[in-house]
């Protein structure tokens, strides 16, 4: 188990090299443009362009580049504790505008993150004893209608519909909402229209999986024999199917998680909801190199934590993996 | 004697009733994986009607400049100010316009159009050259083993690992200031999209066919085929790829619609197609500033999308069940 761990966490560190290899090409190799004129903004003299290139450490070869940036990106090392740059636009440092924006995005994604499983688990369980129902049939339907609709359509849909300003039946706040809102309950108010259609598609997305799973488990030698041996049903579908046929919904829920906190960018785009998604968005509207590469590399991060945190989750939750 | 003959007319009537029974099936033909296949889909009515769907929406786009000319439908890039009001606002669907038309006037359907055919080309194109590069990676790593699928193999899982798509914003976004990537080489718009789609997809690919090339070279045919002396290329290429075809068909049907929904999400973000080159991803994006006054404008291009992603995943879904009957999805 320890030798496991240890494992996990040497390919973790790669993978995070890795990562900070790639945004650096994509960031700094890549683009054509000169991004010290990027930063000197509109009509800059020679001289200045010069100056900041200096500064930034741009006339040095690129593998010198890179060893900076990544001291540039590490805890405590830093350069002088500023990490992931300066904006081009108002020339702030990136991180710590991430990490204002951090705590709105944790908060979105947490409550659809339970919506999700509160709506797709039981759907899926259901769907699953009582495959080929007419409620099986019509939860399925809905559930590949919600898979195929893109977040911001469905959020387009949702405003056009509900929104208490400009929406047809008005009821709930949507647009822009959540940065007028001050209280905790306004707050949460805000949010209930983007975590409905945040958690529609996942949920949906859960519903099926859970549902193939927990009818090929059910189809198990053992669920034969627990039945063989008088179990009620009921008992013998939750204590022996649903066990089993939810282990793998712990890596899903992970990587979603993690894909979700590094931004969720196309729902926080369309409610206009102030967290790292719409930062994201934003820089890319203006091309500011910097604050997209933090965000990427930020998002990145959170990725590569939650599989290592699903993969040693795993260890202890299923006891049929063995290192 | 009598008993002989009883016997053997016996056997005769008996040998006669089994011909007619087989004459009465039609003679018995080996059918491919790919003709069973076939005769358990098209027992699927749903996903029959979805892929019908697909076929039209193909036709539509591939003639969608003669469909233009036919209905004298105004180009997709055509402003027309007179459908605009006196406060520059948009008109809704009208017999000139049978979708509305746009903030600067131009005519919605003629963009839905064009959004099709970009939409259906990133996705054919994009899955096409990613199912190339995965099947032969795949392969090559599966049949050859050794050092090349060491390589491959911890490739794809690096690449499984790495949050592709969140680095593929990062491509898109850095490409798309004016200069461009790679000295202008990687230019903003299809190209940009369709490598980041490749990129995410063929890992996935090329793990699935490494899987089914490992057990596929241990099978009893390929053993037959390699004692008769057959070339590598000819084990290859006659005996292990026919038996790929179905989950390659399969898997690509899968991806199509993930790889429309990229596309359309990239170009919502900006990032993706550029203007004015239409884009329903784009055309949703454009929407979001005035839909609550030009509600079309919204509707029009996010059920376009939303159809033609159901309808790929509901052929990708009844796919699936034909190449596999014992999945869990057709009880």
């Amino acid at each position: 188990m320890a030798a496991y761990i240890a494992r996990r966490l040497v390919w973790v560190v790669f993978l995070l090299f890795a990562i900070t290899l790639i945004t650096f090409i994509l960031f700094s190799v890549l683009p054509a443009g000169d991004p010290a004129v990027a930063r000197a903004g509109r009509q800059p003299s020679p001289e200045l362009i010069e100056s900041i290139r200096h500064q930034f450490g741009l006339d040095k070869p690129k593998p010198v580049q890179f060893i900076n940036y990544i001291g540039d990106i590490l805890p405590f090392v830093g350069h002088n504790g500023v990490y992931f740059g300066f904006s081009y636009t108002n020339n702030a440092e990136v991180l710590p505008q991430i990490l204002d924006r951090l705590p709105t995005t944790i908060f979105l994604t947490a409550g659809a993150v339970v919506l999700w499983l509160a709506i797709g688990i039981p759907i899926g369980v259901i769907s699953a004893v009582k495959t080929g129902s007419w409620l099986d049939r019509l939860s399925m339907g809905v559930a590949l209608i919600f898979i195929s609709a893109p977040v911001y359509f469905l959020g387009l849909v949702a405003l056009y519909l509900f929104d208490d300003k400009i929406g047809k039946f008005p009821v709930l706040p949507g647009n822009s909402a959540y940065g007028q809102a001050h209280s905790f309950p306004e707050k949460a108010e805000a949010l209930i229209m983007p975590w409905c259609v945040l958690a529609a598609s996942f949920a949906a997305i859960y519903a099926r999986f859970l549902r193939g799973n927990l009818i090929d488990t059910l189809q198990e030698d053992y669920i034969r024999t627990a039945r063989a041996k008088g179990l009620s049903e009921r008992r013998v579908v939750f204590r022996h199917g649903v066990r089993a046929a939810i282990t793998p919904i712990v890596t899903l829920l992970g990587l979603d998680i993690g894909i979700l906190l590094g931004g969720a960018i196309l729902t926080e785009t369309v409610f206009n909801i102030p967290g790292i998604g719409r930062y994201a968005y934003n820089a890319i509207n203006v091309s500011d190199l910097p604050v997209i590469q933090g965000t990427v590399l930020f998002g990145a991060f959170f990725i590569v934590m939650m599989s290592l945190i699903v993969d040693i989750l795993y260890a202890f939750i299923d006891p049929r993996v063995r290192y | 004697m009598s008993t002989g003959t009883g016997a053997s007319d016996l056997l005769q009537a008996e040998d006669s009733g089994i011909d007619e029974l087989v004459a009465g099936e039609g003679p018995v033909a080996a059918r491919s994986p790919l003709q069973l296949f076939w005769r358990r889909f098209r027992k699927d009515k749903v996903a029959l009607a979805a892929g019908t769907f697909i076929v039209l929406l193909v036709l539509v786009a591939i003639f969608a400049p003669l469909i233009r000319k036919v209905f004298d439908i105004p180009n997709p890039n055509d402003g027309n100010t007179a459908a605009l009001d006196d406060f520059g606002l948009p008109s809704g669907p009208s017999s000139q316009h049978w979708f509305g038309v746009d903030d600067l006037g131009r005519d919605i359907f003629s963009r839905v159009l064009d959004g099709a055919r970009v939409s259906l080309l990133v996705a054919f194109v994009g899955t096409g050259l990613s199912v190339l590069i995965g099947v032969t990676m795949g392969m090559i790593a599966g049949f050859y083993r050794g050092w090349v699928d060491t390589i491959i193999a911890r490739l794809v899982d690096v690449l499984l690992a790495f949050p592709v798509l969140l680095l593929g914003l990062g491509l898109a976004s850095a490409c798309s200031t004016k200069d461009g990537c790679l000295g202008g080489a990687l230019e903003p718009g299809l190209k940009v999209v369709i490598t980041i789609i490749v990129i995410a997809n063929w890992p996935y690919v090329a793990r699935i066919i490494r899987g089914q090339v490992l057990s596929l070279r241990e099978k009893e045919f390929v053993e037959a085929s390699k004692s008769l002396g057959a070339s590598n290329s000819r084990i290859i290429f006659r005996e292990i790829l026919p038996n790929l075809v179905a989950p390659i068909i399969v898997y690509a049907t899968l991806f199509i619609p993930a790889n429309i929904l990229l596309e359309a999400s990239l170009s919502f973000l900006g990032v993706g197609v550029q203007p004015p080159q239409a884009s329903w991803g784009q055309m949703l994006s454009d929407a979001s500033t005035i839909f609550q006054s030009a509600w079309w404008y919204m509707v029009f291009p996010g059920l376009a999308l939303l159809f033609t992603v159901l309808a790929f995943n509901l052929v990708g879904d009844g796919m699936q069940d034909a190449l596999n009957p014992k999945s869990s999805r057709s009880r």
